[in-house]
């Protein structure tokens, strides 16, 4: 048996992945700031940029998966480096002083695309020097940390999983469902790139199989998904649905709202504007071009399959939705 | 050797770093014939000891950099060559001096240079345009150590009385010579131009950067100036030293031959098989004058040298086997995977050995029986004064009795000799289906003539490009064809099929009439010469709906084997009369004994053919067998409702119904088969390069039922259906089998199997890999029963994570929704982690907005599909090819179906 620390619990994923390592009959621990409300952890609590409570959180474990991370889609990009890069790098330095054996590092696929579409593509590096907004570049950063403190006897491996949702999502489901209600959610364009996403029991069975994938998988990089992509008119439809949410009807070109993106992405930076913008340009990329990735590689890594088809997904937000 | 002292001198340097494809590794400057030269030598990149050196000499003005990927090729781990490829003196990165060269004195230098390198092992030399002169200048003075010889566009030969090639004439003006090749780039930016596809920026950059000056270029003008197209030129001597010299190599020799050339055309190829008879050439449809930067060049040339069996015993003494022989075919140390080369549109032909040969046991071809001429019907009923053919066209008919044919083929054949056709060349057939044809037809196979059969559904174009490259001797056209053969120049000799005005006549140039060619034989009453069995008979060009046509070579015995597949097939014989709807069959009549009739119908629009039509038909011959093509099946069904009740009955004659050409939908049959009450209904599957393969009635795929496929049946007697499974990777890389369930590419065998393909030894190769099977392009399996199903394409199979999908199983289900005309399943992103994609037809009822079906549609398609379907796309119209309009174009939908589900517009 050995004892994982899972960071970010609190989180839809993080909660997730801790009920799967428990499943898995590991012993865990879960740390971050507010309760994690996974029965049967050690639920530590503290900030992650606090050396002390991170020392304390590492003390005794044999394996890390880092989650917790700033992941606003705006923000002060200090306050993003402070928690995703500094954080990061603390959790580094303290779990290897304590003897933990291995570390994954919980990433995401944005760290390496950089608004051209991705068609089944690989894992490529990160690269915080293209990346496109400040959630990615910290990201992007924490990565290449991450992997390049990888040595024998501190193994570590970084799992991106692409577009994680599921019933209680506050990031995909949340903002599409908000936006639906509100009227604000066009169809950019064709509404036909493909698009994969991660079923959120998939993305932590990934990110348990990762703390026991062998070893010869570590020091790398992998993309997680449900590996059925679907076009992005369908995925948003399909879910508005589920929640009883309008569908979205009304057509916009997509390079008009990727130009507004950018400017409305300007605007907030500079201006004391409150709340997110209406869209990102980010956001408005990622919902006109395709990104779907090959999962072979991964699949064969971490010895993992998701167990969640896209549509049994779709059925239990659905479920969740109406109770 | 003269010299010019104002020219500026410069030693060799080695090129500048990061020119794409290029290993500074390779770079060496070499001392020798008194000036210093830069090679590219694989050598010090060799892992193992090289069986033997590619000696490859560049044109004029390219350099070494040509010669690329046959550096980095030559460098494998298996059976290595070492790659020389040379910068000749004052072009590339060799030295500049005052000295201006002639031919001589470079075929001189260059073996001066090879001393200075100690070439090693057997040699092989390579030459691209002027380089293919000179290397073949050292060939002929290095016979001791020469191997074999690779050729691209190059020619040695000029004939005085022929213009040189219009492309070069500006630069061969003496005064403009200098400003068109040295003062300017414009020679060389010219000739970088002709690449197909177009050179990107860095490698035309690399191509140029020898050449950046002016003083730099000074070859580039010698070298044009040196091209001997006048009498008494320094260079003639020299010339036909080695054009001469050429005659006597008895080495392997490959021609690697890009077709759109506007210097190097077809007739300096063919002044090249003339004198190097026993070469491999490869004729790219698609690719020009840079062929090796067209095609992949490296990969074709290190297959020929395994095939070929080059180097693989190094001991032995390549110039001591006596006598002009080819190469035995070896046991093939690498096969070539995947397409066949000579039809990618745009990107390089595909030419890539497999790294895992397979080597299957030789399929046991019946032994040749007694050989029974496809003429010997004619010699034996040369009296008989039954009817043999009738033509019905526009009310009027023409009846031809045996008598008559066999004295009308026996005339033609004589005055097709005295017209100089010999047994051997080559006559390119232009004419619908009818007495005049069969009458042609005939009297070339007499005479030993090979018949060349391109289908006008071509196109002007595509029939041009077909005819053009089978380099026929004579055009029997009608007169439309004749005009295309004599604008086009497709022959030196045109024979009109009919009677044709004496001012049209003139304008063409036509050099006979068909009645003028009998008379002529009538005249002669020397011996005709016979045939041999194995003699070629006919070139049959394939449909060209998967890129540009193909030559099918047969011989006499095939031609014979095909005739009696067919016979024993459908029970045709002297008793048996039937209709010819569809050409091909048309031919065959003659040679079977059976009276056959060919309806009043556009033979290159078979849609044209009208129940009434077929019905008159039926009744000239009391025709118990109709052979007719699915798009005239479609006119028949059409026409029905006109037939008066004469008509019908003559119809309800019919004891055999064939339909051959394209697969026919079941529903098609089953209509045909009430107006038909009598006939069996037949579809037959084959190629152009073997047909029939197997053959299947109504009522069989009645009761074999819906299955992964379109079942097309048994095969035929003396036919044999094999399957190649497909691996992981879509590739089909099984061992030929016959075991049910495996689905792979079809492979088949038989005595009525293609010779070979025509001018496409890379392809022949591909196709021919397994010994005596012909590998159809076609995926498939057989069932338990021994049936047949077609899946698709090999091309066109869609390779996911989950394995590999074949497309027709999924589209026939999806073409049974309601609401759904037609459909094409598809993949998008890299093979091996590809989705698929369904795109639909909808009926004309249904409305298409978008690119995305209907959700209805969607969700219908998802629920009958037993794979994951990542998205359903909508079109009003799936892309079809331009011969039958019944083949999707799935490649063409598979490249639009991923632009717009990456975000492109639709």
């Amino acid at each position: 048996m050995t004892r994982v620390l899972v960071t970010g619990a609190s989180g839809m994923l993080g909660g997730a992945t801790a009920r799967a390592l428990l499943a898995a009959g590991h012993d865990v621990r879960t740390f971050q700031r507010r309760p994690s409300g996974v029965a049967g952890v050690d639920d530590v609590r503290g900030d992650l940029t606090d050396p002390a409570a991170v020392g304390a959180a590492v003390d005794g474990c044999d394996a890390v998966v880092h989650l917790a991370a700033k992941v606003t889609i705006t923000g002060p990009e200090a306050e993003f480096h402070r928690v995703n890069v500094g954080g990061t790098r603390l959790l580094l330095d303290a779990a290897r002083a304590a003897g933990v054996g291995r570390f994954v590092q919980v990433s995401s696929p944005s760290v390496a695309h950089v608004g051209r579409s991705l068609v089944g593509a690989p894992a490529g590096p990160a690269e915080p020097e293209r990346a496109r907004d400040p959630y990615a570049r910290t990201k992007a950063e924490a990565e290449l940390l991450a992997l390049a403190a990888d040595a024998p006897g501190f193994r570590v491996i970084a799992v991106r999983p692409h577009v994680v949702w599921g019933p209680g999502d506050t990031q995909l489901v949340g903002r599409i469902v908000d936006r639906a209600r509100a009227g604000r959610l066009p169809v950019l364009g064709t509404g036909a790139p493909l698009i994969d996403t991660t079923y959120v029991d998939n993305a932590a069975d990934a990110l348990a199989a990762a703390v026991a994938a062998p070893e010869g998988s570590f020091g790398a990089a992998y993309v997680v998904s449900n590996g059925e992509p679907r076009p992005v008119l369908e995925l948003v439809r399909d879910i508005c649905r589920a929640c009883g949410a309008p569908e979205p009807w009304r057509r916009v070109p997509a390079p008009l709202v990727r130009a507004a993106g950018a400017l409305l992405d300007t605007a907030w930076a500079h201006l004391p504007l409150p709340g997110e913008p209406p869209i990102t340009r980010f956001v408005a990329e990622q919902l006109s071009t395709a990104h779907w990735f090959d999962q072979r590689t991964t699949r064969e890594a971490l010895g993992w399959a998701p167990r969640v088809s896209l549509d049994e997904g779709i059925a239990r937000l659905a479920a969740a939705s109406r109770r | 050797m003269t010299s010019d002292p104002a020219r500026r001198s410069a030693p060799a340097t080695p090129p500048p770093a990061g020119l794409p494809g290029l290993d500074p590794r390779w770079s060496r400057v070499v001392d020798a014939a008194g000036s210093s030269w830069h090679v590219l030598d694989n050598g010090p990149t060799l892992a193992a000891e090289p069986v033997g050196t590619l000696l490859a000499v560049h044109g004029n003005p390219t350099w070494s950099y040509l010669w690329r990927t046959l550096v980095a090729a030559g460098a494998r781990a298996e059976r290595p060559w070492r790659v020389v490829a040379v910068d000749q003196l004052g072009m590339g990165f060799s030295a500049r001096d005052e000295r201006v060269r002639a031919l001589a004195e470079r075929v001189a230098e260059l073996g001066a240079l090879t001393e200075a390198l100690q070439l090693t092992g057997p040699v092989v030399t390579a030459g691209h345009d002027w380089g293919g002169v000179v290397s073949l200048g050292w060939a002929v003075a290095h016979r001791d150590a020469l191997a074999g010889v690779v050729l691209l566009n190059t020619a040695v030969h000029q004939p005085l009385h022929e213009h040189p090639p219009i492309a070069l004439r500006p630069a061969m003006v003496p005064a403009l010579r200098r400003l068109v090749t040295v003062t300017t780039p414009k020679f060389l930016d010219t000739t970088l131009a002709l690449a197909h596809p177009r050179l990107d920026r860095e490698r035309r950059a690399a191509f140029r950067a020898p050449y950046l000056e002016a003083a730099r270029r000074e070859a580039i003008g010698d070298f044009v100036a040196d091209i001997p197209a006048v009498a008494g030129h320094v260079s003639r001597p020299a010339l036909d030293v080695v054009a001469d010299g050429v005659r006597g190599l008895d080495v392997p020799a490959l021609l690697l031959w890009g077709a759109r050339d506007p210097v190097f055309s077809d007739r300096f190829l063919d002044d090249l098989l003339d004198r190097l008879p026993h070469a491999d050439l490869h004729r790219f449809p698609r690719a020009g004058h840079l062929v090796a930067e067209d095609v992949d060049m490296a990969g074709a040339v290190m297959h020929w040298l395994d095939v070929r069996g080059l180097g693989l015993d190094a001991s032995a003494e390549p110039a001591a086997m006596g006598g002009r022989h080819r190469a035995p075919d070896v046991a093939e140390p690498a096969a070539l995977a995947g397409g066949h080369a000579g039809v990618a549109p745009a990107t390089p032909d595909p030419v890539v050995p497999a790294p895992d040969a397979i080597e299957p046991a030789a399929a046991t071809p019946a032994p040749p029986g007694p050989w029974r001429p496809m003429t010997a019907v004619l010699d034996e009923r040369a009296g008989d004064p039954g009817l043999a053919l009738v033509e019905l066209r526009g009310g009027t008919s023409r009846h031809v009795s045996w008598r008559l044919l066999a004295r009308r083929v026996d005339e033609l054949a004589r005055g097709l000799a005295t017209l100089g056709i010999r047994p051997g060349d080559r006559v390119a057939v232009l004419v619908p289906p009818g007495a005049d044809l069969t009458g042609v037809l005939y009297a070339c196979l007499r005479l030993g003539a090979v018949v060349v059969v391109a289908d006008a559904g071509l196109g002007v174009q595509g029939l041009s490009r077909a005819v053009r490259s089978a380099r026929p001797k004579a055009v029997v056209g009608i007169e439309r064809a004749l005009l295309a053969a004599r604008t086009l120049r497709w022959a030196p000799l045109l024979v009109a099929s009919g009677p044709v005005h004496r001012g049209v006549r003139e304008a063409l140039g036509v050099d006979a009439t068909l009645a003028e060619v009998a008379d002529l034989g009538r005249a002669g009453d020397g011996e005709l010469p016979t045939p041999a069995p194995d003699d070629e008979a006919a070139v049959l060009f394939t449909s060209g709906s998967t890129g540009p046509a193909k030559g099918v070579v047969y011989t006499h015995r095939g031609l014979a084997a095909m005739r009696d597949a067919v016979a024993a097939t459908y029970s045709i014989g002297p008793g048996s009369p039937f209709v010819a709807a569809f050409a091909p069959f048309a031919l065959l009549g003659p040679s079977l004994g059976a009276t056959s009739v060919s309806p009043d119908m556009d033979v290159t629009a078979p849609r044209t053919l009208t129940a009434a039509a077929l019905a008159e038909a039926v009744r000239a011959v009391d025709g118990a067998v109709v052979f007719a093509s699915p798009a005239a099946i479609a006119g028949v069904l059409a026409t029905a409702d006109a037939l008066g009740a004469d008509e019908r009955s003559a119809l309800g004659a019919v004891r055999t119904f064939l339909s051959a050409g394209a697969p026919v939908p079941r529903a098609l049959l089953e209509r045909l088969a009430t107006l038909l009450p009598a006939a069996r209904l037949h579809t037959p599957y084959g190629m152009t390069e073997m047909l029939p393969v197997t053959d299947v009635s109504l009522d069989e795929l009645v009761d074999a039922g819906d299955g992964d496929g379109v079942c097309v049946g048994r095969p035929v007697a003396g036919a044999r259906v094999e399957i190649s499974a497909l691996d992981a990777e879509g590739a089909a890389t099984g061992t030929p089998s016959t075991e049910p369930g495996l689905t792979g590419e079809i492979l088949v065998t038989g005595p009525h199997r293609k010779a070979r393909y025509d001018r496409l030894w890379l392809t022949e190769q591909a196709s021919s890999r397994d010994a005596g099977r012909h590998r159809t392009g076609d995926v498939g399996h057989l069932d338990a029963t021994g049936r047949l199903w077609v899946e698709g394409r090999l091309d066109h199979v869609v390779v996911t994570a989950q394995g590999v999908l074949t497309p027709v199983g999924i589209e026939q289900r999806v073409d049974a929704l309601g609401g759904v005309a037609r459909s094409a399943a598809v993949g998008v992103g890299p093979r091996g982690t590809q989705q698929l994609v369904v795109v639909v037809e909808p009926d004309e009822s249904v409305h298409v907005a978008g690119v995305l079906a209907d959700e209805g549609t969607a969700a219908a398609v998802r629920a009958v599909t037993p794979h994951p379907v990542a998205a359903v796309l909508a079109r009003r119209r799936l892309p079809t090819d331009v011969r039958h309009d019944s083949k999707i174009d799935r490649a063409a939908l598979a490249h639009w179906a991923e632009g717009v589900l990456s975000g492109r517009r639709a």
